[in-house]
């Protein structure tokens, strides 16, 4: 129980202070028995993010649920986020790691302007970045319990990529995280062509967030699309789509199985 | 008026017999010798201005700036030591950085002031610490409007809608307090801050020298941003002209 763990956290906690003080790696290195743990299970979490690139850039998707366990306790959580003027960042896992890798990003951004070298940071350098603060934290055990998607477009050249929470990074035409993996990224397969227009970028998103919405039990019906371009982020505000329930099977559906749910 | 302080002078823990921290006066004397920097309160923002002076032809262009961005929404120009200068800029970041960090919001331009002036003061209370040689002037803008400070190495601050230091500091105060700041935009006081600059330079004693200048404004979204080129070209070609008018009339005089 999760509440037994952290009885035994605190044990551990308090009979380390008292033989070697407020160091924990003092503490380890010495008695290993008790090791230190850090949280290894995700609280708020967020479902899948989608992104492709298109003609004019890159699109990104993702839904604006935050699901605590089974019940989707809050509808309203922005899940992408531009950062400085070519980027965007959407996450999928516990949100609140997501805000404070959020905030990291926040330093690192105002620390590369007050260089003041007209010199920005691009998607390519973020992932990098982004890289190595996934690595890092895994290696001290204690991982951001989140799998980034990353795109954005700087000095023409699209970028589109995800970091995972051992630090395993990649990029690629078309990218997507969590459910959106097995259930949408073989559409993007069948469908995604390089040169698509912002019309058949959006259409082929909303597709796949449809498939995601049926099938995927953390998602909800309320999504956002960003466009990133050599202008500059767009997302948009969050919206619906239009959704099928009124199939004959549905209607009556133990035909041919009475007695079955 | 300087005084030899002969005896009390030594250290910056001891005072005169007339109540003077001698070591302090001197360390004022390092900024008295370097280039004017200037900083006015706009209507809608503050600009900061510094003459740059170049000792030698060597050097390239843009480089060793005397503005340094602080944070997002704030920006220091520094005279004195140049050394100096970075250290207290360095600290005005930790701060501001830190204070976001804990708080979650943009450091308040009087609250970064504050903290910096307690730092340069610390460095006058201990006798294996030597004053800064360098004064600060940070301009900024938050939820209260654009504001004013100016940091001196003894530690005081005050915040000012005009403010200058370095060698023309005389001759820029006189000409700050001629202009209407109160009805001025930032754009107006580019040109303006520039002028000034122009006008206080010793074409005899000093030769060449690059002119730097910042804003944080409305214009600029209430960033704090080197003004941009074209606005700068516009400036100095405006402050070129002006100098060269006075300098006509200088002429003209001597005749």
């Amino acid at each position: 129980m999760r509440w037994e763990e952290e009885g035994m956290k605190q044990n551990a906690f308090i009979m380390g202070n008292k033989l070697m003080g407020s160091n924990p790696h003092a503490f380890s290195l010495i008695m290993p028995s008790i090791p230190i743990t850090h949280t290894q299970t995700p609280y708020v979490t967020g479902t899948s993010v989608l992104g492709i690139k298109y003609k004019d850039g890159v699109l990104i998707a993702a839904d604006t649920a935050g699901s605590y366990g089974s019940t989707t306790r809050y509808k309203s959580v922005e899940r992408l986020r531009p950062i400085g003027q070519n980027t965007l960042v959407g996450a999928t896992g516990e949100m609140s790691d997501f805000q404070t890798i959020l905030q990291i990003l926040d330093r690192l951004i105002i620390t590369n302007a007050m260089f003041d070298d007209d010199n920005t940071l691009g998607p390519p350098d973020i992932h990098s970045y982004l890289n190595r603060v996934m690595y890092n934290q895994r290696n001290k055990l204690d991982p951001f319990w989140n799998t980034l998607m990353l795109g954005g477009v700087k000095n023409g050249v699209k970028y589109l990529g995800n970091v995972t929470m051992l630090g395993l990074h990649y990029v690629d035409d078309h990218v997507a995280t969590g459910f959106g993996i097995h259930l949408a990224q073989p559409i993007f397969r069948n469908e995604w062509n390089e040169d698509m227009t912002l019309e058949q970028g959006t259409k082929l998103l909303e597709k796949c967030m449809l498939v995601l919405f049926y099938r995927d039990r953390s998602a909800i019906n309320k999504m956002q699309i960003a466009n990133i371009t050599e202008d500059g982020v767009k997302i948009s505000e969050p919206y619906a789509l239009q959704t099928k329930w009124d199939y004959e099977a549905f209607s009556n559906p133990t035909v041919g199985n009475e007695g079955s749910w | 008026m300087s005084s030899i302080g002969t005896g009390y002078d030594l250290s910056v823990t001891t005072f005169s017999p007339d109540g003077r921290v001698f070591q302090i006066e001197y360390a004022n004397k390092a900024i008295d010798n370097s280039g004017t920097v200037v900083g006015i309160k706009c209507k809608d923002g503050v600009v900061l201005g510094v003459e740059k002076l170049i000792p030698s032809k060597m050097l390239l262009e843009g480089s060793n700036r005397r503005i340094h961005a602080v944070h997002k929404h704030a920006g220091m120009a520094v005279a004195g030591l140049a050394a100096d200068g970075r250290q207290i800029v360095g600290r005005a970041r930790s701060e501001a950085s830190q204070y976001l960090s804990f708080y979650g919001e943009d450091i308040p331009i009087k609250e970064l002031c504050d903290r910096v002036a307690h730092y340069v003061h610390l460095c006058t209370l201990y006798w294996w610490l030597r004053p800064f040689g360098s004064a600060a002037i940070l301009g900024g803008y938050d939820r209260d409007g654009p504001q004013l400070y100016m940091i001196e190495p003894s530690g005081v601050a005050y915040r000012y809608f005009g403010a200058a230091v370095g060698k023309g500091r005389q001759a820029a105060k006189t000409a700050i307090e001629k202009l209407k700041l109160l009805e001025m935009t930032c754009r107006e006081g580019i040109i303006a801050v520039a002028k000034i600059i122009y006008e206080v330079h010793d074409e005899a004693k000093d030769k060449a020298f690059e002119l730097e200048l910042s804003w944080v404004c409305d214009e600029s979204n209430k960033q704090h941003q080197r003004v941009p080129a074209d606005l700068l070209e516009e400036a100095k070609v405006a402050a070129k002209a002006a100098k060269d008018a006075l300098d006509e009339d200088e002429g003209m005089d001597a005749d």
